[in-house]
């Protein structure tokens, strides 16, 4: 078994479903920051079969966590200080997010409007629904692009 | 300052100030023909639609206001790639409003957004027509008395039609009405307005053929059913008598059952029935110019 030790100061996210990990590690900027980085594939969990994990070593403000929500809230925060976990977040559905999905209704104006932000609103939380704000397209995996 | 971008952007009351308001306007004309004096409305017409844009530009001529605009996007700068939020920021030292038509959903919001003026959305695709809503609104309750208490049939391509779907949302805000749908199994109301009428404990039923529910009805929406939407000749050959509106079919309903249509009627409702005193499509393209002058004064805030 692959052992990846403790990291003093930063975050561990868990419970990330397997084969998400690199898209979080893009979508969370990680890649810009100058700092370690543990990307963990189809780690053994008793919860999931398995997951993957992500360790991170920097300022937990450094992180976007309503990307994170709205990419899977089930995934565990945990904050890291002097190798023990100091905190855990919730995450919670963000109300909008912003240029973080694509609109792909060719009808939509986000297709011709010049720089135009693309941004869907949380229009059903029990349901987790996100719909563009302009066209009220519902967002799903077959409708929008990463 | 307000926008209209959606028929539910008003609550209800404020829904039911503007129906008064269009009401007296209706007994009184000429107590507003100078309303708007010095003002004017722009339309934004980037695809062609004559009926909403003569309505808008009759609705602010009634007032004593002034238009101007352009009917189609190659007369205006979009042919030379200008942007919505460019357009309207100009059309906002121009003009004290502006009423927008654009095929592209969600374009009148984008210009609200940026817009120094109130934005009227006059149609945005298939995505939302808020003033032949409120139009449908002011029919039913000038004609009925009242918006609830009644059973209504919306009859025709419940698929597709954004006036159907607009009305259902708006209608579900008043309370005691029973829904009726009548439309071709392909064509059949989308299941999340099911699902949220069932949410709602709202009564509906469906229908194949109207001959077997127009005897309950109080109110008939009618809609055009479009050959282009079956998936083979022989169904739309075998179905669309169904949806043809004819006095035979008038003789089966209520001695004070409307008919609605949002117009232009193809060949849905039969000639016949034009002279039929529950025939109300064409009044309601004059109630749908007093809720538009309605609308303009309730955004330009002018009181009379």
């Amino acid at each position: 078994m692959l052992n990846v030790g403790k990291i003093e100061e930063g975050f561990v996210l868990d419970h990330i479903e397997a084969g998400k990990s690199l898209s979080i590690y893009h979508h969370l900027q990680l890649d810009k920051l100058d700092c370690t980085v543990a990307i963990i594939k189809n780690a053994r969990s008793n919860k999931m079969g398995k997951k993957d994990i992500l360790k991170v070593e920097c300022d937990i403000d450094t992180l976007d966590l309503d990307v994170l929500a709205f990419i899977d809230h089930n995934i565990t925060v945990n904050v890291i200080k002097d190798g023990e976990i100091v905190d855990k977040k919730v995450l919670t559905l963000p109300k909008e997010i912003r240029n973080i999905i694509k609109c792909r209704n060719p009808r939509c104006i986000t297709s011709i409007e010049q720089e135009l932000p693309h941004i869907f609103v949380l229009a059903d939380e029990q349901k987790e629904i996100y719909r563009c704000k302009y066209c009220e397209e519902k967002a799903s995996e077959s409708t929008y692009a990463w | 300052m307000r926008h209209l971008m959606n028929p539910l952007d008003f609550t209800v009351e404020e829904l039911d100030r503007l129906f008064d308001l269009a009401d007296d306007i209706a007994a009184d004309p000429s107590k507003y023909a100078h309303a708007c004096a010095g003002k004017k409305l722009a339309t934004c017409f980037y695809e062609p639609s004559t009926r909403t844009r003569l309505s808008f530009e009759a609705a602010m001529l009634n007032l004593g206001g002034s238009v101007l605009g352009f009917s189609d996007a190659a007369s205006s700068s979009a042919s030379k790639g200008e942007s919505v939020s460019d357009t309207i920021r100009i059309i906002s030292c121009y003009a004290d409003i502006c009423a927008m038509r654009h095929p592209k959903e969600g374009a009148p919001m984008v210009a609200a957004s940026r817009s120094g003026i109130p934005v009227i959305n006059a149609g945005d695709g298939g995505h939302q027509h808020p003033t032949q809503t409120l139009t449908d609104l002011l029919t039913i309750r000038s004609l009925k008395g009242r918006l609830g208490g009644f059973t209504i049939g919306l009859c025709g391509d419940l698929k597709f039609g954004r006036t159907v779907h607009s009305l259902i949302a708006a209608l579900l805000r008043y309370s005691d009405i029973r829904f009726i749908f009548i439309s071709p199994p392909e064509l059949k109301v989308p299941d999340y307005i099911t699902d949220q009428l069932r949410e709602q404990g709202v009564k509906y039923e469906e229908f194949i053929r109207l001959e077997d529910c127009i005897a309950d009805l109080d109110l008939l929406y009618m809609t055009r059913v479009q050959r282009e939407r079956f998936f083979n000749e022989e169904d739309y050959v075998r179905l669309k008598d169904f949806y043809i509106l004819n006095n035979e079919k008038m003789a089966l309903a209520r001695e004070d059952m409307l008919v609605l249509h949002p117009l232009p009627r193809v060949n849905e409702i039969s000639v016949e029935v034009d002279d039929d005193p529950r025939a109300v499509y064409f009044k309601q393209a004059q109630y749908g110019i007093y809720v538009r002058m309605a609308l303009i004064l309730t955004l330009l805030e002018i009181k009379v």
